[in-house]
């Protein structure tokens, strides 16, 4: 039986959202900035979306912007905050293992504050760097996409003064409670059963500044006419599975268990990564040794387990993934899985089970046996 | 630490993870205990991995150093 063990990188479709969708097909199509009937309609969609998304995230919905995508949120929230700190500075200080988007979002003028070996900053030393001169703003994500740890955003924001903290909860939103304390929020749709759709909140009182050139859409943040029909769909989605997030989040910290476990009594020499209990309930990271990464995803796919990976034959630049470098932890071999919200314990149980002859299969093939 | 001679230096240039960690294991009974290895390796997944390597065979990493085209060597002490 085929699973889809790969949520992190985007859930399917819920069923709601399929729902949401249809209805807003007839109802949302139209320029919500227009003033007739159909304009009026979509407007109407739009802003109850809005509220939605507002009221799960812990915001007033004149804060809340959509835009593409979770990556274009990422770097709306970067460099909208960073140009509306210039007077401050240029330099974002953020944690080692932040999104890719972030850093790039960052720049040259990033700073990088190290994480320990569960991939946790230290909120003193994070809060220090970013107290320093020159300091725009500061950027640390609710919890990683590759291996699940959660930051100490609530220790964090409760201490730092006078510079903004953007906080990246694109895993985080749809799988467990958003940490108290961003000044700016970015988060995902895809993550939570939506279409693909990026959203973020600028706290009111934030310093923050478009990037983009000059539009009076979305209060100005963000240009163009937005994506009503997704909108609607990610809202509707949102809205459901916040209610049977606590539920869901149990059933899922109980089969990371398992799968921790398994792993590391059933494959030899694995190193099992990320925090094991401060951790979102969905995401489990581990690397085993003598193995390449690339292989072992083609022969769990040949199997019907669809995971990612962070190991660098993986990826298109061939770097390792800088999350598991940061935290010192082995990068060949790596897989992440990610629960799905209808992952059943069945398909956790086969792919357990096919796991050990697989990672076996490949060492073998490298003429690893016995080293 | 390549200036000393009875030190086993394995060229890893060009091969991808986990290679340079899998030359490595293969060579380490080359060496006295208490004697380095050293596996020359482009690969930037190579540090990690030679760590992790350290880590999970408990064999000491000794550090990194510089090979004199530029290609970063990692030396590991034999404790077993």
């Amino acid at each position: 039986m085929p699973a889809y063990l790969d949520a992190a990188s985007g859930a399917p479709l819920h069923p709601v959202a399929r729902a949401a969708l249809a209805a807003a097909l007839d109802d949302g199509w139209a320029d919500p900035a227009r003033l007739y009937g159909a304009g009026r309609r979509a407007r109407l969609l739009l802003d109850a979306a809005r509220e939605t998304v507002a009221g799960v995230l812990g915001a007033r919905p004149d804060e809340i912007s959509f835009i593409a995508n979770g990556t274009q949120a990422l770097h709306a929230a970067v460099l909208g905050t960073l140009a509306g700190n210039r007077r401050a500075g240029s330099v974002l200080v953020h944690s080692a293992v932040e999104h890719s988007a972030v850093l790039h979002a960052a720049g040259a003028d990033g700073v990088s504050v190290p994480v320990d070996a569960l991939g946790r900053v230290d909120p003193a030393t994070f809060v220090a760097a970013a107290s320093a001169p020159g300091v725009a703003a500061a950027a640390l994500q609710a919890a990683n996409h590759e291996v699940g740890t959660r930051q100490p955003v609530a220790a964090v924001a409760s201490v730092l003064e006078g510079v903004p903290l953007v906080v990246d909860a694109t895993q985080t939103v749809g799988h467990a409670p958003v940490p108290a304390g961003w000044s700016v929020l970015a988060a995902d749709a895809r993550m939570w059963g939506g279409p693909t759709l990026g959203v973020f909140a600028v706290r009111t009182g934030t310093r923050w500044r478009s990037p983009f050139p000059e539009d009076d859409r979305e209060a100005g943040r963000v240009p163009g006419v937005p994506d009503v029909l997704s909108v609607v769909a990610a809202a509707a989605a949102l809205r459901a599975v916040s209610a049977e997030q606590e539920e869901i989040g149990e059933r899922h910290a109980a089969l990371a268990d398992r799968i921790r476990a398994v792993v590391a009594a059933t494959v030899p020499d694995v190193e099992v990564v990320g925090d094991p209990t401060e951790r979102l309930p969905h995401i489990v990271t581990f690397s085993c040794l003598y193995v390449d990464g690339e292989a072992l995803l083609s022969r769990l796919d040949q199997r019907g387990f669809a995971v990612s990976s962070g190991s660098s034959c993986t990826s298109s630049t061939l770097e390792p993934s800088h999350v598991l470098v940061a935290m010192g932890a082995m990068t060949s071999g790596n897989i992440r899985v990610s629960l799905n919200r209808d992952t059943t314990a069945d398909e956790v149980d086969e792919f357990l089970a096919v796991l050990p002859s697989v990672v076996a299969e490949v060492r073998a093939e490298l003429g690893a046996d016995g080293l | 630490m390549s200036d000393n001679a009875d030190v086993i230096v394995i060229d890893a240039r060009g091969r991808r993870c986990p290679l340079p960690i899998l030359d490595l294991a293969r060579r380490i009974g080359d060496v006295p205990v208490g004697s380095l290895l050293t596996v020359e390796a482009d690969d930037p997944a190579a540090l990690p991995d030679v760590q992790a390597w350290c880590r999970m065979r408990a064999h000491e990493y000794v550090g990194v150093s510089v090979a004199s085209d530029g290609t970063p060597a990692y030396t590991v002490r034999r404790l077993h």
